[in-house]
């Protein structure tokens, strides 16, 4: 598959990935290798230039908006920063997917919103609006309200950033149990090498649009290649270089202001 | 030549925009009977950009009509004529003041609101998640706040309206002493269905405008705290513009 924001910068030339089904798979690669763009792909959100996406047995890349549609019905995603509806309280967002696609009795809406609230650990929140909730506390709702059509495919991007220890291990502990209790499909968006070691089953390194590594987390701590032992081991240069391309240092620095 | 050139460049540019409003107008269109069914979504806009700018269209309405309450009187006095107040700052109102006055303000209040409100969905991922739960952000969001703005306008240019008409009254007969009966009878007489069509006219044209280029830009703003206060600014700026020119065309199409 390939795919490129503008014909002269490819961001994925012949990439190739499967995903398992039912189990955890971490997408890693330093930043700007496009793993938000890979989840934009299989969401259907930007289409592919070349090659096939295919998600649940269907090909994304010439299906119609109503199709999408009733194949998104089917996912959840978790958007970076939760996402949530700023004039809907916790409940209301939770229940939103509910109302939109459903003609369930109040009384059973408010049964489906509670238990996935309970889930989450913010049944208590939910007469609370976003505004009041912290980032940890919006990445749960927004994850109750990701998972409220129980849907089979579950997308985090960038799950981690800017969390506590005590909500990231919240955060960690409910992806790997929606995973076991419900068998979801879950695809985990990360550059966090060592929450993403004790979550994934599978584990994608990407870099310069093409996948360098796949294999278990404890496989690839010993896999045989420059890039994946500087991403893996945290070092500032390497194949990923630490400087942007730049004129020579002595040069710029001792440059006279008139030439 | 470098003049003609950025010239001709800024002529296509603003003709690819305004095919771009007009596309998005069509895609508004096309969501509408949908999001018709949704009468709460509506009626909760309608109350945003109506009934919250009610105060400002009626504090403005009542001093635009005492001022031309003031002038009129002064002006018709010379003329030995002051009854026909009532007929001047009605037509006044009705016609050009009621309309053009409350869809500067409108744009000031509801449109900015409008424009920065889905700007910040936009740049939060509220419109994505939207998507990414296969909910409709134009039918869900962006339809019930254009319908509430285009039901919402030509309802306060007639508040304004009325309120314009008091406030002349108040200064011109009970201030300046025109006579009560003959300030309310000249005008039932003078003015016609006509001019009243014409305010109703404006209006409504006005509303599909002023809430068009709101949610236009809101829509379509970067998602960036620059870009969505951009994006307000020219609503403002972009509303302005048109109302005032299709003012014109409007007036001279009644003529």
């Amino acid at each position: 598959m390939s795919y490129a924001v503008n014909d002269n910068r490819p961001v994925f030339a012949g990439l190739d990935m499967d995903i398992p089904r039912g189990r955890i798979t971490a997408v890693m690669g330093p930043s700007g290798t496009g793993k938000t763009t890979l989840l934009r792909l299989i969401t259907g959100q930007v289409r592919a230039d070349l090659g096939s996406v295919v998600v649940a047995g269907q090909e994304l890349r010439r299906m119609r908006r109503a199709d999408l549609y009733v194949l998104r019905r089917r996912m959840g995603m978790l958007f970076q920063n939760g996402a949530l509806l700023t004039d809907l309280s916790v409940f209301e967002n939770v229940a939103f997917p509910l109302r939109e696609h459903s003609d369930l009795p109040e009384r059973l809406i408010r049964q489906l919103v509670l238990t996935k609230l309970q889930a989450v650990g913010l049944r208590g929140a939910a007469e609370l609006m976003p505004a009041e909730l912290s980032g940890g506390m919006s990445r749960r709702v927004a994850l109750a309200r990701a998972i409220v059509m129980d849907p089979e495919i579950l997308i985090y991007d960038e799950p981690f950033v800017g969390l506590d220890p005590i909500s990231l291990g919240v955060i960690l502990r409910l992806i790997r149990r929606l995973n076991d209790a419900l068998g979801i499909t879950s695809i985990v968006v990360s550059h966090d090498v060592q929450e993403i070691s004790t979550v994934a089953d599978v584990v994608f390194l990407l870099s310069g649009g093409k996948v360098v590594a796949r294999g278990t987390p404890q496989e690839l701590q010993s896999y045989p290649s420059e890039t994946v032992r500087q991403f893996i081991g945290g070092l500032a240069d390497g194949p990923v270089p630490f400087h942007f391309p730049a004129p020579d240092y002595f040069g710029e620095l001792l440059a006279r202001e008139d030439a | 030549m470098k003049l003609i050139g950025e010239l001709w460049e800024s002529l296509t540019e603003a003709l690819a925009g305004l095919g771009a409003v007009v596309r998005f107008l069509l895609r508004l269109a096309a969501a509408s009977p949908r999001a018709l069914l949704r009468l709460d979504l509506i009626s909760q806009q309608i109350y945003n950009a109506g009934a919250l700018s009610l105060v400002i269209i009626m504090l403005s309405g009542l001093f635009v009509g005492m001022v031309l309450g003031l002038q009129g009187f002064q002006l018709l006095q010379r003329f030995g004529s002051e009854e026909a107040l009532g007929t001047a700052a009605t037509i006044g109102l009705v016609k050009e003041l009621g309309p053009v006055v409350t869809a500067l303000l409108f744009a000031g209040r509801a449109g900015t609101a409008l424009a920065s409100e889905l700007g910040l969905m936009r740049a939060t991922d509220q419109l994505s998640a939207m998507e990414m739960m296969a909910v409709d952000p134009i039918r869900r969001v962006v339809v019930p706040r254009f319908l509430g703005g285009v039901i919402a306008m030509p309802l306060l240019a007639a508040i304004f309206s009325v309120v314009g008409i008091y406030g002349a009254q108040l200064v011109g007969v009970q201030i300046m002493g025109v006579d009560s009966g003959s300030f309310w009878s000249q005008m039932r007489a003078a003015v016609g269905l006509r001019d009243i069509n014409e305010g109703i006219v404006k209006s409504c044209i006005f509303g599909v405008t002023c809430s068009l280029i709101a949610v236009y830009e809101g829509y379509y703003a970067t998602p960036t705290a620059e870009g969505v206060g951009r994006a307000t600014t020219r609503t403002v700026v972009t509303s302005a513009v048109f109302i005032l020119f299709l003012d014109y065309l409007i007036t001279a199409a009644f003529l």
